[in-house]
């Protein structure tokens, strides 16, 4: 039995995803800009593809720019935002747990001579609101804050967040790094007063290579990348059609059924965590994410073991953190939420999608509590 | 210039006696295998103790060259220009026009050194030297000759055609994989084994390997990361065919019933044990290692003694005498230092005591495992039965 639970690193693409891209590939593979039918086809899935994640959002379908992925997203939004905006200070805020593609992006700002304040976060991993309060200053342009944590699933307050921020200076962008949320909760940009927020494609079942910034009306941004000046001069070079029409279609599955997909992912994770925690020395420091789940394993010297023994049982999932023992490499947000020293290598993340079902959990389960007994018996003497 | 052929110089296979023919044909096979895969069309032959490739096709110049350099045999490649027999009044003008072609920048000293196979060519060869001399100095004005220690030696070879090379781009030397049987190579995924496998392999010894996968304390990255590190020594040995030993039963083995600060020295045995089964049964002559004098407490000259009493073969193990930065230089003219350093346990860090013994004993050591006895014969034929093998090239 093979089982999936790596999700939070990618999805399978959903076959109503690959038939609508085939189609894009083969037939309407025009180029948007081109001025003949061909090109015309092309742009109607594009901007099709903008009205259904507008939606979505509860946006405007212009404010949707369609980028390579989470990542380029994340540095558009941080670069292109903090360099469009730094003649009103060079001070920006996010947190200790965030995903290396906003952190990377953050420490470069910091050599171009902004300033970071990385908030702490609680034992569940949610940043601490009185930290933000006393962060803020007149010089700060910029708020960073992921909504779901990749590693543990928390979940951040981004409406107490935004209604702190805009509060104290309604000038500061807001940016949400949402690649592990959208599709798994329902977010409402005017609601969390967001001006930036980031999504991925293969998240959600839909293509690698292709995700979008929401990018609120008026908010200035830079772009990263130029050319030919495609999606209004933010971001040049021919629209990738068949991933743009791929993500919407994911898009929809996810949201147009959003009541039932999300129970469906919530029951399984919610199932795997009971029946997995039953066990011996384990425990789960899992947030309240509909599809992540992290659970930690007493008495396992290296989770990377416990995964590949499991692999072998067709069990697939994602070290907590990565380790070696020539470049101990624990995580951050394990360590942010202060999880015990033996537990830093010890942790496993079991992630779901809408395609997840009560018996992979069962399985799962089942080969977890095979493989403990075996795997503790090699301890460090 | 556009060469359409090159003249491969080989040195010390000329010293092998009536071997010879046997190690020139091995050094052609090898550069037509090398060749066979680049783009354009090259013939192999053999003339008057000479290897020539001629190219018949478009070819890439870079290409052709950084493949020739893989070829252990080869000391130098010549870019050669080759022409017809013609009388001296044309050829010193396909001369002028060779050193003009080649050296944008003429300021440099020069010496002809010409060759006269072809008896019956009308011009003794000092006179050839002598009036090439003349010819690109009138020619060109900023030359100078040098007797002596001459920038540019310009070659002139006159056989049934002529042949005119100034240029001679190194080879790796060593002798022709093929010529010096087989060994079998412990390969893991450190820095030191394939260095190990290409210095051997540089002496015309074929290669198999050997690599020990313990999942689930190993990963499958780790075992494709040997993989690759076979592929990429293959680009000078030639195929490997590697053996994957699945070691994980035997290593659980050893931690669970052995003194732990002797678990690494006892797995080390066994890899030697199973390496020379291996070796046996494939015909190999030697096994191949790629230990240092005490880079680690199973490497000191103590574990060396008592790993190596394991060992019916002879142990090559060319890094025994070299420093770590010499070995990494190694690693990284041959490209395999890159994939060495990629972050994959190949073996667990529970398997690794706190402090290893650096001077066992061998009778401790055999005593040890002596604890492993009723189990051990029969997991190390189970460990060979089921051996995964991969020709890699």
């Amino acid at each position: 039995m093979e089982v999936y639970f790596d999700n939070a690193a990618t999805t399978q693409v959903a076959p109503e995803v690959v038939r609508l891209m085939d189609q894009v590939m083969t037939e309407d593979y025009g180029n948007p800009s081109s001025l003949h039918a061909k090109g015309a086809i092309a742009s109607k899935y594009v901007n099709d593809a903008r009205a259904i994640i507008a939606k979505t959002l509860k946006c405007d379908p212009k404010e949707i720019l369609f980028t390579s992925g989470g990542t380029e997203s994340n540095n558009m939004a941080l670069i292109g935002g903090a360099l469009a905006n730094e003649r009103r200070g060079k001070h920006i805020i996010s947190t200790r747990i965030e995903h290396a593609s906003v952190y990377n992006p953050l420490l470069y700002l910091e050599k171009q001579g902004f300033e970071i304040t990385f908030l702490p976060v609680d034992r569940n991993g949610r940043v601490d609101l009185e930290e933000l309060k006393n962060a803020l200053r007149p010089d700060t342009i910029l708020v960073s804050v992921m909504m779901v944590n990749n590693e543990i699933g928390a979940v951040e307050p981004i409406e107490e967040i935004g209604t702190i921020v805009k509060k104290y200076n309604h000038e500061i962008l807001i940016h949400i790094d949402a690649i592990q949320a959208y599709g798994k909760l329902k977010i409402s940009v005017n609601k969390a007063k967001i001006d930036l927020l980031s999504v991925s494609g293969h998240k959600i079942h839909g293509p690698k290579g292709i995700g979008f910034l929401y990018i609120r009306d008026k908010v200035k941004v830079h772009p990263l990348v130029y050319g030919g000046g495609q999606q209004r001069d933010l971001r040049s070079g021919t629209e990738n059609v068949p991933g743009i029409a791929g993500l919407a279609k994911a898009a929809q599955i996810m949201y147009d059924n959003y009541n039932e997909t999300h129970s469906r992912m919530l029951d399984v994770k919610n199932r795997f965590v009971e029946k997995v925690t039953e066990l011996d020395g384990v425990l789960s420091n899992s947030g309240e994410a509909p599809h992540i789940a992290s659970i930690s394993f007493q008495g396992i010297t290296r989770a990377e073991t416990l995964l590949h023994a499991l692999e072998a049982s067709g069990v697939y999932c994602s070290a907590g953190s990565a380790c070696s023992s020539n470049h101990p490499a624990i995580s951050g947000t394990l360590k942010a939420i202060g999880l015990d020293d033996e537990y830093l290598q010890a942790t496993l993340r079991f992630s779901f999608s809408i395609y997840s079902t009560p018996e992979e959990v069962d399985y799962a389960v089942q080969v977890i509590a095979e493989e403990l007994p075996r795997l503790r018996g090699f301890v460090k003497r | 210039m556009d060469f359409k052929s090159f003249l491969i110089k080989y040195a010390e296979i000329g010293t092998k006696g009536k071997n010879r023919y046997v190690f020139e044909d091995i050094l052609c096979r090898n550069i037509r295998h090398v060749l066979r895969p680049i783009d354009g069309k090259f013939t192999v032959r053999k003339e008057y103790g000479r290897i020539f490739v001629d190219c018949t096709e478009e070819y890439d110049y870079d290409e052709l060259v950084d493949s020739l350099q893989h070829v252990f045999g080869i000391v130098g490649i010549c870019p050669v220009l080759v022409v017809p027999d013609q009388p001296w009044d044309e050829l010193s003008q396909v001369i002028v026009e060779f050193v003009d072609q080649c050296y944008e920048d003429k300021h440099f000293t020069f010496k002809s050194h010409c060759r006269r196979i072809n008896k019956n060519y009308p011009m003794h060869s000092n006179d050839v030297n002598m009036e090439c001399g003349a010819v690109l100095l009138q020619a060109f004005p900023e030359l100078k000759v040098d007797v002596h220690k001459p920038d540019v030696m310009i070659h002139i070879e006159l056989r049934e055609q002529i042949y005119i090379y100034s240029v001679t781009i190194p080879g790796p030397g060593g002798l022709p994989v093929g010529t010096n049987g087989t060994g079998m190579l412990l390969l893991s995924g450190g820095i030191d084994s394939p260095v190990a496998g290409y210095m051997i392999a540089k002496r015309g010894v074929q290669l198999e390997a050997v690599y020990f996968d313990a999942p689930p304390h190993t990963s499958l990255q780790a075992k494709q990361k040997v993989i690759d590190l076979a592929r990429q020594v293959s680009r000078y040995s030639g195929a490997i065919t590697l053996h994957i030993v699945h070691f994980t039963e035997i290593q659980e083995e050893i931690y669970h019933l052995c003194p732990e600060d002797e678990i690494t020295i006892i797995m080390r045995r066994y890899m030697m044990r199973i390496a020379n089964k291996l070796a046996d049964k494939d015909q190999c002559q030697a096994l191949i290692t790629g230990e240092s004098i005490g880079q680690v407490a199973s490497q000191t000259i103590f574990s060396l003694q008592v790993t190596n009493a394991v060992c019916e073969y002879p142990v090559f193990r060319p890094c025994i005498g070299m420093d770590k930065q010499e070995i990494v230089s190694v690693a990284e003219k041959i490209k395999t230092y890159e994939t060495s350093i990629l972050p994959y346990e190949d073996c667990c860090t529970v398997f690794v005591a706190k402090h290893p013994v650096t001077k066992p004993k061998l009778a401790d050591i055999e005593q040890s495992e002596t604890l492993l006895a009723d189990v051990i014969d029969a997991m190390i034929d189970r460990a060979i039965e089921t051996r995964e093998i991969i020709k890699v090239r």
